[in-house]
């Protein structure tokens, strides 16, 4: 699947496009199929994102997960900082990315 | 240390304003992108894997509490509650709002700071001997130079569009502690026979994808010259710099593809000329610098001996603690090389008390090291005792400085939107791996550098053991570089063979230290004995 994925303008926050929004969780990424470029120059013209691209992403029950590892640790935060992470309760979330 | 006059300020608080008009024309959408990113890089703004990250610029690694502070209030109020340090000295802070950015530029512009020229194709901060100024073994304190460099080539016109970024660094020391031959320009302060001061100056050194260790091409450029020198330099490689391929950039492949010969050759021609223009400035203004630096008001005849008698204390001292050039005083430096941390790291708490510690006891003055550590330049010998314990309730008591567990990581994939690799759970792997303090002092002095890419942040190349991440396939893999050195002895390290996983790489780190320990005779640090054995028998070690 081909998802979407740039940074909020103002904070810089990884963000992830939903379909017909942009959320801080890829759990939330849509698949965008051939579409993305066109999303992108809409989104990007918007200023709803910066720096947008689209990524390729394996589809799994708990959503999907980037192919490159840096958009795993881009999704979650940096793996030596769990504190840091979108999942600081969860010891495991970063065996998420490796 | 040096004081802003008002110009100086002035030029810093109108890009204060500036970059303030510019950021609030890219919210409103006034400019694109594209437009924005030259200019919000001009400022030391970039874009991250998870955030902004500001870098803000320490001129030859220099701070005062005040400056200190403000740090450690950036860290608080603007970012996640701690900073980190890197190896050009400076510090950057990585969870930064585009929206905050010029009030935190208008912070740092209080307290004499900014970020200008931290990156982008300029000349960047000025780096120089940590020790700078206390050294018992500098002929003279380059600061004062380090700061004419810094200022003549802020926002110098000729400059502001260069082939790529161009990096200077000074020493005055025969112990090099600054790598300047691992610099584009690298400065020695010396003396000739006439007992006058020069520099020796080194052109073409770096790191990145193609090392190179400078050479020298001139062994003796008068003080009142250098500037004029320097600049003779840059407009050669201004001149003819490869703009049209950025793995040829910078001034090292300029030098090496010309030969130094015909380098130095240009160089002095452009010389030639320029001083014909006298362009130095007076020697008054270089005395209105140096009054800046000037030595504080040392206590005179104090007692130069130590109580050792608390052995946690005499382990730290033998580390961590360096002779100074006035009697009863001492260089200490402070480790950020915690085991379980991340190398550079300092939360905005521990930022506070290392700014109270210098304020009490080291004439307001503090260093940064390139080697990712701080120094307290100027503390009194019985001060010291007070010092280590405030610092070991703060955890920043580690003395295991140039040992093992002395590790220089750059941010790597866990921040960088560059790198390939992470090089933070490498560094702390083998931190862990060598935990043990009597293991790290037997194997004595052993720089290990990672890089997370081949843009080479963590200085690799010139690690005594390198470890450099690169993408295999979409997955982490680390080479293992041996006999490398940013000091006097000038080295590249070379590769050993195939790569390695994160696990993988720690291992084959230990197996080169036990080799060494089986093949060193007395006295060879782990640099000697590669140097004398060569790389074959640890090839053996590793992948027999």
């Amino acid at each position: 699947m081909k998802i979407l994925t740039g940074n909020d303008l103002p904070t810089g926050d990884v963000i992830w496009w939903t379909g017909f929004d942009w959320s801080r969780h890829v759990e939330d990424a849509a698949d965008v199929g051939e579409h993305g470029e066109a999303i992108l120059a809409r989104e990007s013209g918007a200023r709803r994102v910066n720096s947008a691209y689209i990524i390729e992403a394996e589809a799994t029950a708990e959503g999907p997960r980037p192919a490159h590892i840096k958009d795993r640790i881009r999704a979650l935060g940096p793996t030596v900082r769990p504190d840091l992470t979108l999942k600081p309760a969860d010891p495991n979330a970063g065996d998420w990315v490796i | 240390m040096y004081q802003y006059d008002r110009y100086d300020q002035a030029i810093v608080d109108a890009r204060v304003d500036e970059f303030r008009d510019q950021t609030s024309r890219r919210l409103a959408g006034d400019i694109t992108e594209d437009q924005f990113k030259p200019l919000r890089l001009k400022n030391g703004l970039y874009l991250q894997l998870h955030a902004y990250m500001l870098r803000v610029a320490i001129p030859y690694g220099t701070l005062n509490s005040r400056q200190m502070r403000m740090l450690g209030h950036i860290a608080r109020t603007h970012d996640r509650g701690y900073g980190h340090f890197t190896t050009r000295q400076n510090i950057q802070f990585h969870w930064i709002k585009l929206a905050e950015a010029p009030d935190i530029l208008a912070k740092l512009a209080t307290v004499e700071m900014h970020c200008i020229q931290t990156s982008g194709e300029s000349i960047r901060n000025i780096s120089a001997d940590q020790f700078a100024g206390a050294a018992a073994d500098e002929i003279a304190d380059p600061r004062p130079w380090a700061e004419l460099l810094r200022q003549w080539f802020t926002f110098h016109a000729e400059f502001s569009y260069l082939p790529r970024k161009f990096k200077f660094a000074l020493t005055a020391a025969d112990t090099d502690r600054a790598a300047i031959r691992l610099h584009d320009i690298g400065l020695k302060l010396v003396k000739n026979a006439a007992g006058e001061m020069g520099f020796e100056v080194y052109v073409g050194g770096g790191m990145g994808r193609t090392p190179f260790v400078a050479p020298l091409i001139r062994d003796f450029v008068p003080t009142s010259q250098f500037l004029t020198y320097c600049e003779a330099a840059l407009r050669v490689w201004n001149r003819y710099g490869r703009r049209d391929n950025i793995h040829k950039q910078r001034i090292k492949i300029l030098v090496h593809d010309l030969g130094a010969e015909e380098f130095t050759r240009q160089v002095e021609a452009e010389f030639a000329e320029l001083l014909k223009l006298n362009m130095d400035p007076p020697p008054e203004e270089l005395a209105r610098i140096a009054r800046y630096f000037i030595p504080p008001p040392f206590e005179q005849a104090l007692d130069d001996r130590l109580d050792r008698s608390d052995p946690d204390f005499a382990l730290w001292v033998d580390q961590n603690v360096h002779t100074h050039k006035q009697p009863g005083y001492a260089i200490a430096t402070i480790s950020l090389k915690t085991v379980g941390e991340i190398p550079g790291d300092i939360s905005a708490d521990q930022i506070d008390l290392v700014a109270d510690l210098a304020e009490r006891y080291s004439f307001d003055e503090l260093r940064v090291t390139h080697a990712q550590n701080l120094v307290l330049p100027h503390v009194r010998k019985q001060d010291l005792y007070t010092i280590w314990q405030t610092l070991r309730d703060a955890g920043l008591a580690v003395a295991t400085l140039d040992l093992i567990g002395d590790i220089i990581a750059c941010p790597g994939l866990d921040y960088c939107s560059l790198a390939n690799a992470r090089s933070i759970p490498v560094a702390q792997k083998i931190a862990a791996r060598f935990a043990d303090h009597e293991r790290q002092l037997e194997l004595g002095e052993l720089k290990v550098k990672i890089s997370g890419c081949i843009n080479a942040c963590g200085h690799h190349h010139a690690g005594h053991i390198g470890i450099l991440g690169v993408d295999r396939k979409g997955t982490e893999n680390y080479q293992l570089l041996l006999g490398g050195s940013g000091a006097e002895d000038a080295s590249l390290g070379k590769i050993t063979g195939p790569g390695f996983d994160e696990d993988g790489v720690v291992d084959a780190v230990e197996k080169v230290t036990d080799l060494y320990k089986a093949l060193r005779t007395d006295g060879e640090r782990f640099l000697d004995t590669y140097r004398r054995v060569g790389m074959e028998p640890f090839k053996e070690a590793i992948y027999g």
